[in-house]
């Protein structure tokens, strides 16, 4: 099966930026679009860089765009993509991670966010001599969150974090419902606290790219949702990120679009808006980018809010 | 230059499991990894682990399996530490958060494996390693743990016989830094790639035991090297045993249950070295399709398959573009696992800690998980013994190298001339005309040589055969060169020092092939069809010599209660 990839490359010694090259190649039948990665690799040009070990799917480390969606190199197959989208099949790094040399990016930042929701178990109490006692229900319904192999196709495709680095992003909260749901953990409550704050599960706008992303089903904006049930049925309404998002519905709901200043303001409160969001709105007014100080309703502002009537929000 | 009391090499589930042993005990640790410790290969595992959990099971009936599976090459010393302590360590582990599939009562729940008399094997679905081996690193998090991910380490250091350090090159620069420890584990994985096709991921490489082998450590019983008897042919991928202990059948190409033929009690579940043999002797007799015979999981039903072989059935419609609930998947065996390795005593010590001298070793080199040789697993390892043994091990390793680093003191080290040394040897490489020879075309070169002459029968021609190739491929790896010339993330580089480990190991591979003229376990010579206890019941040792070449040796078998018997499944 001949087939023609378009790889992105950039070597950060010679290259001012990044440029397309294409490579022809030949693979068998079953071939998947690392096996042609790795087929220029070996034979035409060895200085092409990417992340591979297992080949099935489980070590996550072949992330990357492939035809502008983030997908496994080893799992996504060269004659599928053929059929469905054409015969040239164009391969790029991640997104919303720096690049380190052509199809490698730098993850700390990935791995930043997933340590930062305490990925550990933390159990209280009495510990037992031997396992906790815990039906397999319980275990199965994590089963979903474990399923993930930190492999970072959802992060590159977050539509949030491409706008605000400091969302803690799908994997890293998808691993939040890992433990938020563990019938063995002891810091539900704590955990929930860190989880709705800002940064945390109200900032996730339901784009469902990551849904489409994950290459293991972890749906991670479901576990993201699985959190914010949690966290409301925990009592958690009243926390910075659930204000957030009220105050979102409520701007939307009343302009038809989004009163960032305003928003600021309901989340924070008046006075500590002004302190705590200065650098950003430092950054924003050297960008030029600063939401404009008197909002404007939009035309269907009124239609937007019976809608939001009617779904009772 | 990088100070750390305790190095280990490698952040698979043994490096992971020394890591947290030896932080706990108070040392300054540190672990490289030449990938992200959740990329190690560990997390390919899919099928379970090993231990006497149930009722009415016993460490004791694990051990005898365990005995019988490695043809009595296991050492027993080791095989009783090991099924002993499998109980306390897959509860631990089950405490730090691992969420093992359950029985009704809530307690761990076990699948039937091969080669073992009850069902023993601790489970997570089909993704027992993949969770294992997150478990294993969210206890690092949590604790801090000091880990260099993504260095490549190019060689350990000895002074004087004594470990002193290592080099390693750090991948996303290029830069090369010198590492003093006073103890350092090896936990480095298999050698997969020194076949085609292989189980094994594309980063496992032989590594640990070619630095081992090359710093003046023993390999032991590298002939026996496992074929799984269900990969597929397309890629090697593995299809977990935990589908036959879940009951599937096994069918040729006239749709026959041929293992009630092979192996009349145990059938499909029998150890994999006999199921191996018995694909292979029906393909022979013309009874395969296309070199395959067939796996059949249809009469599981969909919830079972949906539930417990999930990624099994992702894999086959991938892969084999095969829905396995219509219909069966061909499969072939492959190459899957090593069970020799650098040798070790059951607490990681590379080195005869007796003062004997019974083998050559490295003071302060430990070794464990798959990479090393302890001998739990002797001409054959059963299904879920290998991520208890990297667990088990791991952890004693890591104690034995603690104690060994408070109690001894920093070897010197030069590191001027050591830094000099290795960038004189990649500037080597680099130096080489870039249209030279591609290690690739090398490394196909052996992994079709070893796969063709060591593989599930052998002989004493094929053998030879493959050993001659090796030999002739090392003759050429020094015009090995590379396209890429830089420094930042290099693959290019990196498959030319993996290549050149693999070699040495193919090489000590064959050797121990060759010399041991019997059947046992894995290695099934047709011109030495049965096993002789009288003149090889006893280990293949080699190191490397003055010249460069493997030296062999032997050494006992250690018995404790099980006396050799005839093996029948
Ligand atoms: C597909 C498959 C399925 C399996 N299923 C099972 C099963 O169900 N049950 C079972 O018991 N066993 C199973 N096994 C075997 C078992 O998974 C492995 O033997 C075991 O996980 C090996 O663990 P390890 O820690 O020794 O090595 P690995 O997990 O391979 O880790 C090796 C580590 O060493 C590092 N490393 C290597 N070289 C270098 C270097 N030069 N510099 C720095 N770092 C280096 C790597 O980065 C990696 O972190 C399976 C194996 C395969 C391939
Ligand atoms: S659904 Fe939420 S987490 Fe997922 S990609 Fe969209 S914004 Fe990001
Ligand atoms: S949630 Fe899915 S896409 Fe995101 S890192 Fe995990 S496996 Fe990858
Ligand atoms: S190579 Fe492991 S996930 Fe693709």
């Amino acid at each position: 099966m001949d087939v023609t990839l378009k790889v992105k490359r950039y070597d950060p010694e010679t290259d001012e930026s990044a440029h397309f090259e294409e490579y022809q190649v030949d693979l068998p039948e079953y071939g998947a679009v690392l096996d042609g990665l790795l087929s220029i690799r070996d034979e035409q040009d060895g200085s092409l860089s990417m992340r591979c070990s297992c080949r099935s799917a489980i070590c996550g480390s072949c992330a990357m765009k492939i035809n502008g969606k983030s997908r496994l190199a080893c799992k996504t197959m060269v004659s599928q993509l053929k059929e469905l989208e054409g015969d040239v099949i164009s391969v790029e790094p991640m997104g919303n991670q720096p690049v380190i040399k052509d199809l490698v990016v730098n993850m700390d930042m990935f791995w930043d966010k997933v340590n930062a929701v305490q990925p550990y178990l933390q159990p209280e109490g009495p510990v037992p001599d031997k396992e906790y006692l815990v039906s397999n229900d319980s275990m199965m319904e994590l089963a979903v969150a474990m399923n993930c192999i930190m492999c970072g196709a959802c992060v590159s495709d977050c539509t949030v974090l491409e706008v605000d680095k400091g969302f803690l992003g799908p994997a890293a909260l998808a691993k939040a419902f890992r433990f938020a749901g563990d019938p063995r953990d002891g810091h539900k409550q704590g955990r929930l606290q860190l989880y709705t704050e800002p940064n945390g599960v109200w900032d996730c706008t339901r784009c469902f790219m990551c849904v489409s992303a994950c290459p293991k089903d972890v749906a991670p904006m479901e576990r993201i949702m699985d959190v914010r049930a949690m966290a409301m049925d925990a009592g958690l309404t009243n926390t910075r990120g659930a204000r957030h998002v009220d105050a979102f519905a409520s701007s939307v709901k009343h302009s038809g679009r989004l009163n960032e200043l305003g928003l600021a303001m309901k989340t924070f409160g008046l006075f500590r808006a002004g302190i705590e969001l200065a650098p950003m709105g430092i950054r924003r007014l050297l960008k030029r980018r600063l939401p404009p100080l008197m909002h404007k309703k939009i035309a269907t502002a009124k239609n937007i809010g019976r809608l939001f009537d009617k779904l009772g929000v | 230059m990088r100070q750390h009391q305790v190095i280990i090499i490698g952040g698979g589930l043994a490096g992971m499991r020394a890591a947290q042993k030896a932080q706990e005990m108070g040392a300054d640790v540190a672990m490289i990894s030449k990938i992200y410790p959740t990329r190690s290969h560990s997390a390919a595992a899919q099928g379970g682990v090993q231990a006497a959990v149930s009722e009415g099971d016993s460490w004791e009936a694990h051990a005898y399996d365990t005995v019988k599976g490695s043809d009595y090459l296991g050492d027993q010393d080791a095989i009783e530490i090991l099924c002993s302590e499998a109980p306390g360590d897959i509860y631990a582990l089950e405490r730090m958060g691992v969420i093992f599939n359950r029985n009704d009562d809530g307690t761990i729940d076990a699948r039937a494996f091969g080669g073992t008399s009850v069902n023993r094997t601790c489970f997570v679905a089909d993704q027992t390693g993949q969770v294992l081996l997150h478990v294993m690193w969210e206890q690092l998090l949590k604790s801090g743990l000091t880990t260099y991910s993504e260095w490549f380490v190019t060689k350990l250091l000895v002074e004087d016989n004594k470990i002193a350090g290592c080099i390693a090159l750090e991948i996303p620069t290029g830069k090369v830094e010198v590492f003093r420890a006073k103890s350092i584990i090896l936990a480095t994985g298999g050698i997969g790639q020194v076949y085609n096709p292989t189980t094994n991921g594309l980063v496992v490489t032989a590594d640990g035991q070619a630095l081992a082998y090359q710093a003046g450590a023993t390999l032991m019983d590298m002939e026996a090297v496992q074929h799984h008897p269900t990969t597929m042919k397309a890629n090697g991928v593995l299809i977990t045993e935990g589908a036959r202990g879940e009951g599937a059948f096994l069918l040729n190409s006239n749709g026959e249950r041929f293992m009630d033929k092979y192996a009349p009690n145990m059938k499909e579940l029998a150890s994999r070295d006999v199921v191996s043999r018995a694909e292979t002797m029906e393909i022979r007799e013309g009874r395969g399709i296309d070199g395959c015979v067939l796996l059949d999981l249809r009469h599981l039903g969909r919830d079972l398959i949906m539930t417990k072989l999930a990624q099994i059935y992702e894999l086959a419609r991938d892969y084999a573009n095969t829905n396995i609930l219509e219909a069966p998947v061909p499969i072939q065996p492959g190459h899957h696992y090593i069970m020799g390795g650098i040798k070790t005593d059951v607490d990681g010590r590379t080195w005869d800690a007796t003062g004997q001298g019974r083998w050559q070793g490295v003071e302060g080199l430990f070794a464990a998980g798959e990479c090393a040789n302890v001998s739990v697993h002797g001409g054959n390892r059963l299904g879920g013994n290998s991520l208890l043994d990297t667990i088990v091990f791991g952890k004693r390793s890591g104690a034995g190298a603690t104690e060994y680093a408070n109690a001894n003191d920093w070897a010197p080290i030069s590191e001027e001339a050591e830094l000099a040394d290795q960038e004189g040897s990649i500037q080597g490489i680099f130096g080489r005309p870039a249209d030279g020879l591609r290690s690739s075309t090398l490394r196909f070169e052996m992994g079709n040589a070893m796969n063709d002459g060591i593989a599930v029968f052998r002989t004493e021609e094929g053998m030879t055969a493959a050993l001659n190739s090796v030999r002739d491929i090392k003759e050429r790896y020094p015009n090995v060169s590379v396209h890429n010339k830089g420094r930042v993330f290099n693959t290019d580089l990196l498959s030319v020092l993996e290549l050149g480990y693999m070699l040495d190991v193919a090489e000590v591979i064959a050797v121990s092939a060759i010399n041991r003229k019997e059947s046992r376990g894995a290695h099934a010579r047709e011109d030495y069809p049965d096993r002789n206890d009288e003149e090889y019941l006893k280990h293949t040792i080699v190191h490397r010599g003055g010249d460069g070449d493997p030296v062999l040796d032997y050494l006992p078998v250690t018995m404790t209660k099980w006396e050799p018997q005839v093996r029948s499944y």
